[in-house]
């Protein structure tokens, strides 16, 4: 595939690159630009202005909705990768029966339509009584995140000898130490990918969220839907580039960590 | 070394994986302080053998015994028995050293001896300058080699070596051969090592065993198993080989016999095993052959056939002779560039013969 | 030993008891729910009835049903189109080069598809970037009706939904034997030739993967329809939602979530096959 010798091979290449990075950042830039723009509909520049983001500091119920964003998304990404990174460590240590439905399960769960896990949560929660609003979410965010979470996990430790156990037993590691001191520190990365991933996949979803949340606990994706549908919002603007900025941190900041335990990467064979 | 004593005492031993035996009734004892070596082709079991030894693989029934005391009992992490793996299986996030101390780590040893043993063994397996390296920083040869200092560190009776040099090239893994040799003679622990590679188990054993689907087939000298191979199998195995089938035509005394060998007849020692019309198995190493040529007009006494190719091999010259019956052999001459005969050209007319009674003398299989 | 037997029943089962309890029990009872009657008072009635399962096949279901498969299957192909030669153009690129590539990929993708969406509708909006550039290089005079349209939608779904279709068929390219390419080109295949027997074929589990990825999901994401096509029902998401939360009829909601779930089940066995087909372990949670 790579032919450099041909000349201008490489042309449609960047045109194709361009244009996918174009659509997918046109829009985004356009929004950054208007949230310090003073014109509310934002179809041309008036001049620098902070008022957007004014308006936000001081919309009470946005700033609620998103403070039960977080903390959804904190406890439902660090249950996820408990309950996550365990599975993969025993996925990659045993052979045991249903080793292969359970695998195939994950993998379903990872392919679910959002709508059709929402509808069958809501069955669920409807049926034994949880009222719909925090436990409620908590419950549905760490079951969309879960497979996630084992994938990444799982996929980082498939890359490493297995024969390392097997190493670590011979030379008299315990059980415990063995996960303590080999599974734990080879699987760090992922471990931490996993984490932001699904810190990620809770605060970004809208569909599991809008149908088994209640109205006494609203969530930041929930708040936004309402203020979009409305009309043109410049608030939202101001909310979107705060939230690029952070995720952009946070994407660094993994990035960073990553690195920093990386250097333990699987060997190459 | 502590000859003739027993360190190992292994019997019946039977394992199966899915209702398929992968050991059938294996009895083998290893001796204190020698290099043995489980030879055999892919899927003989020997890799299965070391597993069960090192404690990763249960077995179905028999008993192993370590210096009298029943090893099965035992946990792997508290044998006394140390492996070096084939994908060496170092941790990928501790440095060489931190590596080589993991076992005494485990057993707790004090920091200062940790420190000192590391350090020596280091220093044994010159790898003093890497010691902070990460393993993927390292070559194979010197991976092999943390591999190898990391099992030797904890002192193990026995240290298990599965096929430990088949990821090195060729040159390397001459090197190493010699090396582990002078590493287990200093040390004087108990090698325990699986090849497939025949030239390998032959250069560096005291003792090879030969492995066939699951059992020992012959267990001797590297120079017993490659010149009285006790099967066909082990003789194809072990070295290049020729086999030609026999019947015994007549006796002409205790020893000696009159043959039908491959279309010719001729005389064999066979130690009066066998009566007329037996048939068996008449084994050549392509080393031992001599050709021989027309000589006025008459050719000796031999397997008569003609050259159809032949190959150069730096320190010998190998010739291929189809015999009459269409039976191929091979043999293999040293140069020797005074003897104005041994230049055999294609075509040639010649007669295969060998010094009496270097020929091995196998039971006839299918 | 019995720490480690204590350590492996722990982890399968709280695994396994977490997907029994909240996957497979409440898609059973969706199951089950379909095949009841809807009742205003109490949500459902427990008498067996596939009148729900009929009412898909009602005209104005069915229409429903068949647009939104419609919608969803041209925004897969459109991901489909960039996503390839996009992957290809990702693997040509030195291998130093390729994470940052990917990371500005998946960027936007870290922030809420919610704003992604509003994003777009500014752009495609009567004053929008795509109208005042059109009509400032004086294609159009008017400004188009893109807002409110099923174009609109498709874009929304495509711009949501590309990554998922990268990132598996970038991982089947750079998998890719480049020397089967090779061999192909010392046998006399012209490129195109290359590409439809050699790459295509080997990349195939990739495509498919990522069109399970777009399709599935695109049928379901009803806030997309809800900003860009306009308060109509577009999308079988939409469909389930006003069925579930505003008719409150689940029995047919739950009617077209069973098949939605069947055809899920339907694609990924054709996933499975064709991964199995050339060899590789598909559906065993690989990146």
């Amino acid at each position: 595939m790579i032919n450099n010798k041909q000349p201008l091979m490489w042309l449609p290449r960047v045109l194709v690159m361009l244009g996918v990075f174009l659509f997918l950042y046109v829009p985004l830039l356009l929004l950054i630009v208007n949230s310090f723009n003073a014109n509310r509909y934002g179809f041309q520049w008036d001049g620098f202005s902070w008022q957007w983001y004014l308006k936000l500091f001081n919309n009470e119920g946005l700033k609620v909705a998103a403070g039960h964003s977080l903390v959804v998304a904190m406890l439902a990404s660090t249950v996820s990768v408990l309950i996550g990174s365990l599975t993969a460590v025993a996925l990659f240590r045993y052979q045991f029966r249903g080793k292969q439905v359970l695998q195939s399960g994950l993998f379903v769960v990872m392919m679910t339509p959002d709508i059709v896990m929402a509808i069958a949560l809501l069955a669920l929660f409807a049926t034994i009584g949880i009222k719909l609003g925090f436990i409620s979410l908590l419950l549905a965010h760490i079951t969309f995140c879960l497979p996630f979470v084992v994938a990444s996990v799982y996929a980082r430790l498939r890359g490493f000898d297995h024969n390392i156990i097997d190493a670590a037993r011979d030379l008299g590691a315990t059980d415990a130490v063995i996960f303590r001191r080999i599974l734990v520190p080879l699987a760090m990365p992922a471990i931490i990918g996993g984490w932001l991933l699904a810190f990620t996949l809770s605060l970004d979803d809208v569909i599991v969220s809008s149908f088994v949340t209640g109205p006494g606990y609203e969530i930041l994706p929930l708040r936004i839907q309402s203020m979009v549908r409305v009309g043109v919002s410049p608030e939202v603007n101001a909310l979107a580039t705060l939230l690029l900025a952070g995720s952009l941190l946070l994407v660094t900041l993994s990035q960073w960590l990553t690195w920093r335990a990386g250097r333990a990467r699987p060997q190459s064979v | 070394m502590n000859a003739a004593s027993p360190l190992i005492q292994i019997s019946g031993l039977t394992k199966s994986y899915q209702g398929k035996q992968v050991i059938r009734d294996l009895d083998l004892t290893i001796l204190d302080g020698e290099f043995l070596t489980l030879l055999g082709p892919s899927g003989c079991g020997k890799t299965t053998v070391l597993r069960i030894l090192a404690g990763f693989e249960g077995v179905d029934c028999g008993t192993i015994s370590l210096d009298g005391h029943e090893l099965l009992a035992q946990p792997a992490e508290r044998r006394p028995v140390n492996t070096v793996f084939q994908s060496y299986a170092l941790f990928p996030h501790m440095s060489v050293w931190d590596n080589i101390a993991f076992g005494l780590r485990m057993k707790k040893v004090p920091v200062a001896e940790i420190k000192a043993r590391v350090d020596a063994l280091l220093e044994t397996v010159q790898l003093s300058h890497l010691a902070q390296r990460m393993p993927n920083q390292l070559s194979g040869g010197q991976q092999q080699r943390v591999a190898i200092a990391r099992a030797v560190v904890n002192k193990p009776r026995l240290l298990l070596l599965d096929e430990p040099l088949s990821a090195l090239d060729y040159k390397l893994r001459k090197q190493m051969q010699v090396e582990l040799k002078k590493i287990q003679r200093q040390l004087g622990i108990t090698f325990v090592f699986v090849t497939h590679d025949q030239e390998e188990a032959l250069s560096m054993s005291d003792r090879v065993a030969v492995m066939q689907e699951g059992r020992i087939v012959q267990l001797g000298t590297p120079r017993s198993i490659y010149e009285e191979p006790a099967t066909l199998f082990v003789a194809r195995f072990v070295g290049e080989s020729n086999v030609f089938d026999a019947t015994l035509v007549s006796r002409i005394d205790e020893r000696h016999a009159r043959v039908a060998l491959e279309g010719d007849e001729c005389t064999i020692d066979d130690g009066g095993r066998f009566s007329p019309g037996d048939r068996f198995h008449v084994m050549l190493r392509p080393e031992d052959l001599r050709i021989g040529e027309m000589t006025n007009g008459q050719l000796p006494e031999g397997l008569r056939g003609t050259v159809v190719e032949r190959n150069y091999k730096g320190a010998t010259l190998e010739s291929i002779i189809r015999l009459a019956n269409g039976t191929e052999v091979i043999a293999s001459e040293f140069f020797d560039e005074d003897d104005p005969s041994f230049d055999h050209s294609l075509g040639q007319q010649v007669a295969v013969t060998w010094v009496p009674s270097w020929e091995v003398v196998l039971p006839y299989e299918q | 030993m019995s720490n480690d037997r204590l350590f492996r029943q722990l982890s399968i089962g709280l695994i396994s008891g977490w997907l029994i309890v909240f996957v497979l029990l409440p898609n059973l009872m969706v199951l089950l729910v379909s095949v009841l009657t809807h009742d205003p008072e109490r949500l459902v009635q427990f008498t067996f009835s596939l009148d729900s399962y009929r009412r898909l096949f009602d005209p104005l279901y069915a229409r429903v049903v068949w647009d939104s498969l419609l919608l969803a299957a041209t925004a897969t192909l459109l991901c489909l189109l960039m996503a390839y030669p996009f992957a290809r153009a990702i693997v040509a690129l030195p291998r130093s080069w390729r994470p940052v590539a990917l990371f500005l990929l998946i960027l936007p993708f870290w922030t809420n598809s919610l704003i992604r969406t509003y994003a777009l509708k500014n752009v495609l909006g009567a004053k929008g970037l795509v109208n005042q550039g059109l009509m400032a290089v004086g294609i159009i005079d008017e400004p188009l009706q893109l807002l409110f349209t099923e174009v609109a939608v498709v874009l929304g779904l495509v711009y949501i939904l590309l990554p998922f279709m990268v990132f598996p068929i970038y991982a089947s390219i750079d998998k890719l034997d480049l020397r089967l390419l090779e061999a192909a080109k010392d046998l006399g295949a012209n490129a195109l030739q290359r590409f439809i027997r050699v790459e295509l074929p080997l990349t195939k589990p990739g495509i498919i993967a990522g069109s399970l990825l777009v399709f599935l999901p695109a049928m379901g994401m009803f806030y997309v329809s809800d900003l860009l096509g306009g308060a109509k029902h577009i999308l079988v998401g939409n469909l389930i939602q006003t069925q579930f939360l505003k008719v409150r009829d689940w029995p047919f909601g739950a009617a077209a979530s069973v098949t939605l779930t069947v055809l899920m089940g339907l694609m990924l066995l054709a996933y499975w096959r064709a991964s199995r087909a050339i060899g590789r372990k598909g559906g065993e949670l690989d990146d």
